[in-house]
């Protein structure tokens, strides 16, 4: 289609953007899709939202929140509304390497940028590491909105299978070796090693050395994103990988798990020769954080007993994490299996030969129960037998009840599949879809 | 006009919910800006409550799908004694599913595709292999499936070889336990607006439908400038009237009132084939309604407004 056919021409010819001819080819597959328009119902309290990943944030205490903030605009009202740094507010970088600390990292605070969200620091990550076409690993199945950031920087990325302890070493060291053979280079590692987003699993202590030694001989940089890890359920803290290699590894942490997503305030720690480049990103994509959001942040991080609040998080979400396992187990068909995560917010779900989850959701969407279909979570078109579950949010009775639902509609959907039997084909489903707790 | 005001009712519970949003928002602008006041209600347990409380003057229903559309949110309204704009309880529930409006306009002599509508249990009960076999002989490939109620093509798809059936109709079940399988009509889409007057239905000029991929799906709906839409389609002038008369034959004999919009498809011989109406049809920036409207210069929130006055002045003459 030429420019000409867009624009109103004597004949009638209408299309309904003008500027089609003029965008990038990274925009190519931002289209209207089916699936996001499911998730508006969603939205719907009659809906149970095993979908969405909020944070539970009713714990929070708001009322000190409230005047801490008025306290601040009160005082330090001039500093609060105007620009900041780029770099970030120097008291609040100090107080988040205390928070790295926790997991063996050894910061400095001149290495860190302070980011809107963690989402900002990897976006950083990948303009100043990513041409078109360049490879990015990352664990099968990945976060979504990584991977719509890969794609927006058109980045090539392949999945590196995971099993119950994490992304498999082996499977990494084929992946590195098959890039070097065809030529091609691979330009870091993406990996979110606690409490995956989507898998739930946790990459095993025991593969982490491992891991990195691969990375660097292969000369791949490791991005590790981490905003679950201070959310395990007994309260245990893995090692990370930054702790373990600080001149390969760039660290993205948030505090919208731990403490407030609304607030939108994240950061990247990277090796010293990378993070005038981030600052410098990060200038030229917002000019800086918000200034008193990062202000609040560094407030309750002086006056509050955050990690008490922590527990209380950690408390919450175990609950929620036990009604979920359970009603899996109570009511899932046989042949589902699932992940049993000891942290974070989510469950992946393997659902029986031949039924496609995306193609399954308005059944569910009718029965007022959402997911997110696994094909979100791959760049390749996998996933189909999969979904997310995620358990942060409801209260535990209605996660029981959303799971009751959801098998219902697993069971009409089988239902469906036997009575078409087996020319129902989809052929990117079935067992050969590696997944965390399949593999 | 500026002394009535008006519930713009959008949302719902419906596969549709995020369309309906977009067209409340878009009707409820058009409304405002000829100084009709209006408040967006989404269609929830509240809903009851707030019309017997607030009693607007009118409602604009700019649900899609479901109670939209299905009579049931008309007959509460009928209850309450409360002006709406749109066709009646009794008439949504004859055009709201598909093949039983498809068989009214085939009675009354006119064109739409062969079809056949199969139940979930039909092909669990019948053997489903036997029975796809049954379609494809009777209505050939490629064939058009869809689910027997509900619109934005949500569940819609051409399916060209037989192989493909099964898993179709799986995606098209996943929308509703029946499916509507039609003959393809290879031809020209277009959509016809049809308007009560005050001298009764009168059809806008039909919009010529042309996408990329051939296929009007989801996407190329709602997805600004994937389709190109041609204002007035381009049929010669027979052709066009035939495409006006189908339109507002179907609007009269589907007993519809203040607007509906008629999908059909022109033939390379010229036939005007019926595929479906849309009694509550969509009104968000990427619609055909609105585009039919600007298309034949009138104004979207004048015609919405004189459909807000008949509403009122129907009940009151009732």
């Amino acid at each position: 289609m030429s420019t000409a056919d867009h624009l109103p021409d004597r004949s009638g010819a209408r299309s309904l953007d003008p500027h089609l001819g003029r965008y990038a080819a990274r925009a190519a597959g931002m289209t209207a899709s089916e699936v996001r328009a499911l998730f508006a119902v969603a939205s719907r309290p009659e809906v149970v939202s095993l979908a969405g990943g909020m944070p539970n944030l009713a714990a929070l205490p708001l009322d000190f929140i409230s005047e801490q903030m008025r306290s601040i605009v009160a005082e330090e009202g001039l500093v609060a509304l105007q620009y900041g740094s780029a770099h970030g507010v120097p008291r609040l970088r100090e107080q988040i390497c205390e928070v790295m600390a926790l997991e063996g990292i050894t910061g400095h605070p001149d290495d860190l940028v302070v980011t809107v969200g963690s989402q900002m620091a990897l976006d950083l990550v990948t303009r100043i590491f990513i041409d078109p076409g360049d490879i990015v690993l990352a664990e099968g199945p990945s976060y979504v909105g990584a991977l719509g950031t890969f794609a927006s920087y058109q980045a090539d990325v392949r999945h590196v299978v995971m099993d119950e302890h994490g992304l498999v070493p082996e499977a990494l060291r084929a992946a590195l070796t098959a890039a070097d053979q065809a030529g091609r280079r691979v330009k870091f590692l993406y990996t979110i090693p606690n409490f995956n987003n989507p898998a739930g699993v946790t990459l095993a202590v025991s593969r982490r050395a491992e891991i990195l030694d691969l990375c660097a001989r292969h000369d791949v940089l490791v991005i590790e994103d981490n905003p679950y890890g201070l959310l395990g359920f007994d309260g245990q803290v893995y090692p990370a990988l930054r702790s373990m290699d600080a001149d390969n590894v760039i660290y993205l942490g948030s505090f919208s798990k731990t403490f407030a997503s609304g607030l939108r305030v994240g950061w990247a720690l990277a090796p010293h020769a990378v993070r005038e480049k981030l600052v410098l990103a990060a200038e030229s994509a917002a000019l800086c954080a918000p200034t008193l959001n990062q202000m609040v942040v560094s407030r309750y991080l002086a006056t509050h007993d955050w990690q008490g609040q922590i527990k209380s998080f950690q408390t919450t979400y175990r609950e929620r994490r036990d009604a979920l396992l359970a009603g899996l187990a109570q009511h899932m068909p046989a042949g589902c299996t699932w992940t049993r995560p000891d942290g974070g917010f989510f469950v992946w779900l393997t659902v029986p030969e031949g039924v496609d989850t995306k193609a399954m959701q308005p059944r569910a969407v009718t029965a007022r129960v959402a997911y997110v279909p696994g094909t979100g979570f791959y760049a390749d078109g996998f996933g189909s037998r999969q979904m997310r579950l995620s358990f942060c949010y409801p209260p535990p009775e209605r996660i029981s009840e959303g799971v009751r639902r959801l098998a219902g509609v697993l069971a009409d959907e089988l239902e469906l599949l036997n009575t078409f039997g087996p020319a129902v084909s989809r052929s990117l489903s079935g067992p050969q879809t590696p997944a965390p707790d399949t593999a | 006009m500026s002394d009535r005001w008006v519930a713009v009712l959008a949302g719902g519970l419906s596969h549709e919910r995020d369309v309906s949003l977009r067209s409340g928002r878009r009707v409820s602008a058009a409304l405002r800006s000829v100084g009709v006041t209006v408040e967006e209600w989404d269609a929830d347990a509240s809903l009851l409550t707030r019309l017997r409380e607030h009693r607007p003057d009118a409602v604009v229903i700019a649900l899609h799908g479901g109670e939209g559309e299905n009579g049931s949110i008309q007959t509460i309204l009928e209850l309450l004694d409360i002006p709406y704009v749109g066709a009646d309880s009794g008439a949504c529930r004859r055009a709201w599913y598909k093949p039983g409006a498809k068989a009214e306009l085939r009675r009354a002599g006119l064109l739409t595709p062969d079809w056949v509508v199969l139940s979930q249990s039909a092909f669990r009960e019948l053997g489903a292999q036997p029975v796809l076999d049954a379609m494809v002989d009777r209505l050939g490939l490629p064939m058009m499936l869809k689910p027997d109620q509900g619109g934005s093509a949500l569940g819609a798809q051409v399916v060209r070889a037989a192989s493909e059936l099964p898993t179709a109709m799986v995606g098209s079940l996943a929308y509703s336990d029946a499916v509507l399988a039609e003959k393809f009509i290879d031809g020209v889409e277009v959509a016809v607006t049809v308007f009560d007057g005050p001298d009764g239905p009168r059809a806008l000029p039909a919009v010529e439908i042309s996408t990329e991929s051939g296929v009007y799906d989801y996407t190329a709906r709602y997805t600004a400038g994937l389709t190109t839409f041609h204002m007035p389609a381009r049929l010669d002038d027979a052709t066009a009237a035939k495409a006006a008369d189908l339109a507002v034959s179907a609007h009269r004999l589907l007993g519809l009132r203040d607007v509906s919009r008629t999908d059909a498809v022109v033939s390379a011989s010229g036939d005007v084939y019926f595929i479906e109406v849309s009694l509550s049809p969509g009104l968000t920036e990427t619609s055909l309604v609105p585009m039919a409207i600007e298309a034949s210069g009138q104004s979207f929130g004048a015609l919405y407004a004189d459909l807000v006055d008949r509403a009122i002045t129907r009940s009151q003459t009732r």
